[in-house]
């Protein structure tokens, strides 16, 4: 059984979409944030691949087909920022500080908890990056020095529990302009969150896919000047 | 016949942001230049929305699931941070926290701000 699975070409993609599936059907039924079909996905895989004997590489070998298409879907964020455009073209200054302002809180924030915790220089420059998509972030991190497996773990924590957090954040807080709930979630937690904030409207995910592009730039500069503080 | 065509554009975006990563010596990925590029083209309507919009819309609404493989990895990789757990979760959740907020009540109070300038103009 487990030699089939390991050899089958569709189990790691059945797989996701099945525990993606359930979690989407939870998330319908029970309404908590915490029921996120990203997360319950994940943990119905791992529990699947503990059941059956497959491991993760297997796993990631038949899941690549759906990790392929990351990519092209990237560059389709541009098209609901397109649609939107009007609005960029009435807050570009709002939109832009915005973004500007989450990274320097990140950047600081980073800093400023990795020295209350007696964190060494490369802990601290792993994380760094974590509020920005993968790709970007783990340049970053091996470029000033940090443990590059882990800045892709707490970079996924980051925009999953940013796509959880996103709509309770939102309401308690009251950022209740479609503008500015966009920019606060992409600058926080990147594509992932992003895909929430699509669900939230179409203005929220073209600024969120915006901050992406905006606050992702500007800590790759920003992370280099922050990274000698510690 | 049109989903080949859209996809293909889509993807033909795509293989030009992975040129550029690999010829400019920076750390950034295909995808932003992607971003960028297909921004850029539509802008000049060299590619026009209707062109792209489908096959776009139907990526962007699958998107989360691209996610679940990582995420799962995450899960096998936790073991890598030993006793350093808490503090890498303590640091990711407090300031993921902070930046939301941040970058939330900045842009809505421009927001907000430029909305009553304009509002007092036109009162003049």
């Amino acid at each position: 059984m487990t030699e089939f699975l390991e050899s089958s070409v569709f189990f790691g993609v059945v797989l996701t979409l099945a525990g993606y599936g359930v979690g989407a059907l939870l998330k319908k039924k029970l309404r908590l944030a915490i029921f996120n079909p990203i997360l319950i996905g994940a943990l119905l895989c791992i529990g699947v691949l503990l059941l059956t004997g497959v491991d993760y590489e297997t796993y990631r070998s038949g899941a690549q087909y759906i990790s392929y298409l990351l990519t092209p879907a990237t560059v389709c964020l541009a098209i609901p920022l397109y649609r939107q455009l009007n609005l960029l073209k009435r807050y570009p200054l709002a939109i832009l500080l915005g973004i500007t302002a989450g990274v320097l809180t990140s950047l600081s924030t980073i800093l400023a908890l990795s020295a209350l915790m007696g964190l060494d220089h490369a802990s601290y420059v792993t994380l760094l990056p974590k509020s920005i998509t993968t790709a970007i972030g783990i340049g970053v991190s091996e470029e000033l020095g940090g443990y590059v497996s882990l800045t892709a773990v707490v970079i996924i924590i980051t925009g999953v529990l940013g796509n959880i957090l996103a709509g309770g954040v939102c309401k308690l807080f009251r950022i209740t302009e479609p503008v500015a709930r966009g920019v606060a979630i992409g600058t926080a937690s990147h594509a992932i969150g992003t895909s929430k904030a699509m669900e939230m409207g179409q203005v929220e995910g073209a600024m969120s896919g915006l901050s992406i592009v905006v606050s992702g730039l500007l800590t790759v500069v920003g992370a280099s000047v922050f990274a000698q503080f510690l | 016949m049109k989903y080949i065509k859209q996809g293909g554009i889509i993807l033909g975006v795509s293989f030009v942001g992975e040129i550029l990563h690999f010829l400019i010596p920076l750390p950034i990925p295909a995808g932003i230049y992607g971003i960028i590029l297909m921004f850029l083209c539509l802008q000049t309507r060299l590619i026009p929305l209707a062109e792209v919009e489908t096959t776009a819309d139907f990526l962007v609404e699958m998107m989360p699931i691209m996610f679940v493989p990582a995420a799962v990895g995450v899960m096998e990789a936790l073991g890598l941070l030993g006793s350093l757990w808490l503090a890498y979760l303590l640091v990711t959740v407090v300031s993921t926290l902070l930046v939301m907020l941040c970058s939330g009540w900045v842009t809505q109070g421009l927001i907000r701000l430029t909305r009553k300038r304009k509002e007092g103009k036109k009162d003049d």
